[in-house]
């Protein structure tokens, strides 16, 4: 008896089944890029501000940057698991990939916010203007020169890193490329595919953000 | 175990319904600790690799044309633009669809080590950048051939300048050889995975594994820094 395999080269049909891959590599890129910023902003300035906070979440960020990113999904799966919660597999990867933003995010933040002059800060308080008011219209715009190009870099990182989000079984393009590998056997055109897919974003991007840097010097 | 222990334990273990079995990562030790001496070695041997083909892309960057220039910034540009897993994979199956078969610790050896070269380039970049252009003339002019004016004036101080980032990407090379298990590398995640995949105890196995890995860049930083402090005196 002989076995036929329904579809072994490449189909049309099969470029849907990329495209699913590359928005699921975009949107979880987007969701946890949006939360790794925010608490990255939020951990980077209670950093600056207090010696206290920033001793406290030390090890934090000592350990999430000396621990890879794929031992740190896994870990999370599977200890989710062992204590009982069902988690969605795209909320697990969102939680482990916006944690390691955030630690990046926070050096970001706070090496812009340490450039910023602390005369600057003086004066500006010395103007009357209150503690938020001189975060908001001094500190915060001048930080974010500073920082801009940087943070540009960590998100292109972000998307580079979600790549690796398939350990724990979500199908990002990497994966979705790597099913049609193993079923048509053609690597290498699928290969240059998700080499593609990835330079298309990171380099423009790349590139802007450098020339956006420069116009917004001062 | 003490009482007090015990009794932790066994609260935790009612808390998740779960008992941890340890010594069944006690048992594959010695495979674990293969497994983190090939980490090791990967990680210092694509660095090795990637400082000197990422000295070669810095210096035939400055030039700012020529092929040497082109095939550098293609070099540079592909290698952050795009993930290591990728970078991995075409070492393994896209030269294996093309016939060249490669071990996978080849793969994963040869592809970080082009990974760092790029990344190490940007930050050589950066500090020869900041090395006054007068150096070179000045140690040219005391007689020193280009490559004597390198190593002995120029490298020295880049090396000085660029030190914190040049840490930082030696622990990312740590952490990327992790993704050797993807080509079935028995490196220490390769091997963790091995292991755990007999008793399905993963979180026991891949906690382990994350302390090793902790260990492993607080060495590398410490045994780099201690490198360093000797240099500067």
């Amino acid at each position: 008896m002989q076995f036929v395999l329904s579809a072994p080269g490449l189909h049309w049909s099969d470029g849907w089944f990329l495209l699913q891959g590359a928005l699921n590599t975009l949107w979880v890129t987007a969701v946890a890029g949006t939360f790794g910023t925010l608490a990255g902003c939020v951990l980077g300035w209670m950093r600056q501000r207090s010696i206290a906070l920033r001793v406290l979440t030390t090890p934090y960020i000592d350990v999430v940057r000396s621990v890879p990113l794929v031992i740190q999904l896994v870990l999370a799966n599977s200890f989710l698991s062992l204590a009982g919660f069902t988690f969605d597999t795209f909320w697990l990867c969102v939680m482990v990939l916006s944690s390691s933003m955030a630690v990046v995010t926070s050096e970001v933040v706070r090496a812009g916010l340490a450039s910023v002059p602390a005369n600057f800060c003086r004066s500006a308080r010395s103007l009357g203007m209150s503690g938020l008011q001189e975060f908001i219209h001094i500190s915060a715009p001048l930080a974010l020169r500073t920082s801009f190009a940087a943070w540009v870099g960590l998100l292109l990182g972000l998307a580079k890193d979600s790549a690796l989000v398939s350990v724990v079984g979500y199908v990002e393009y990497m994966k979705s490329s790597q099913i049609l590998i193993t079923r048509t056997n053609e690597a290498l055109p699928l290969l240059m595919g998700v080499g593609l897919f990835y330079f298309v974003i990171c380099y423009p991007v790349s590139r802007l953000s450098v020339a956006l840097e420069r116009r917004m010097a001062l | 175990m003490g009482l007090r222990a015990r009794a932790f334990h066994k609260r935790v273990a009612l808390m998740f319904g779960y008992t941890f079995y340890w010594s069944l990562v006690w048992d594959a030790w010695p495979e674990l600790l293969a497994g983190a001496w090939l980490t090791l070695q990967l990680a210092l041997l694509s660095m090795v690799f990637g400082t000197v083909f990422g000295l070669w892309l810095a210096l035939v960057r400055q030039r700012g044309s020529g092929g040497a220039y082109r095939v550098a910034s293609v070099w540079v540009e592909l290698a952050r633009n795009t993930p290591v897993l990728f970078q991995i994979y075409i070492m393994y199956f896209g030269l294996g669809s093309l016939g060249i078969q490669i071990s996978s610790y080849a793969s994963v050896l040869i592809a970080l080590s082009f990974n760092n070269a790029g990344y190490l380039a940007e930050i050589f970049r950066g500090g020869l950048a900041a090395i006054h252009r007068q150096q070179m003339a000045a140690a040219r002019s005391l007689g020193l051939n280009a490559l004597q004016s390198y190593t002995h004036v120029i490298f020295p101080q880049l090396l000085r300048i660029v030190f914190y980032g040049f840490v930082t990407q030696m622990v990312w090379a740590l952490l990327n050889t992790s993704l050797g298990m993807f080509v079935g590398l028995h490196e220490l995640s390769g091997a963790a995975q091995a292991a755990q995949s007999v008793s399905f105890r993963s979180f026991e196995f891949f906690f382990i594994t994350a302390l090793i890995y902790y260990a492993l860049a607080k060495v590398l930083e410490a045994g780099a820094y201690l490198a360093f402090s000797r240099r500067r005196t």
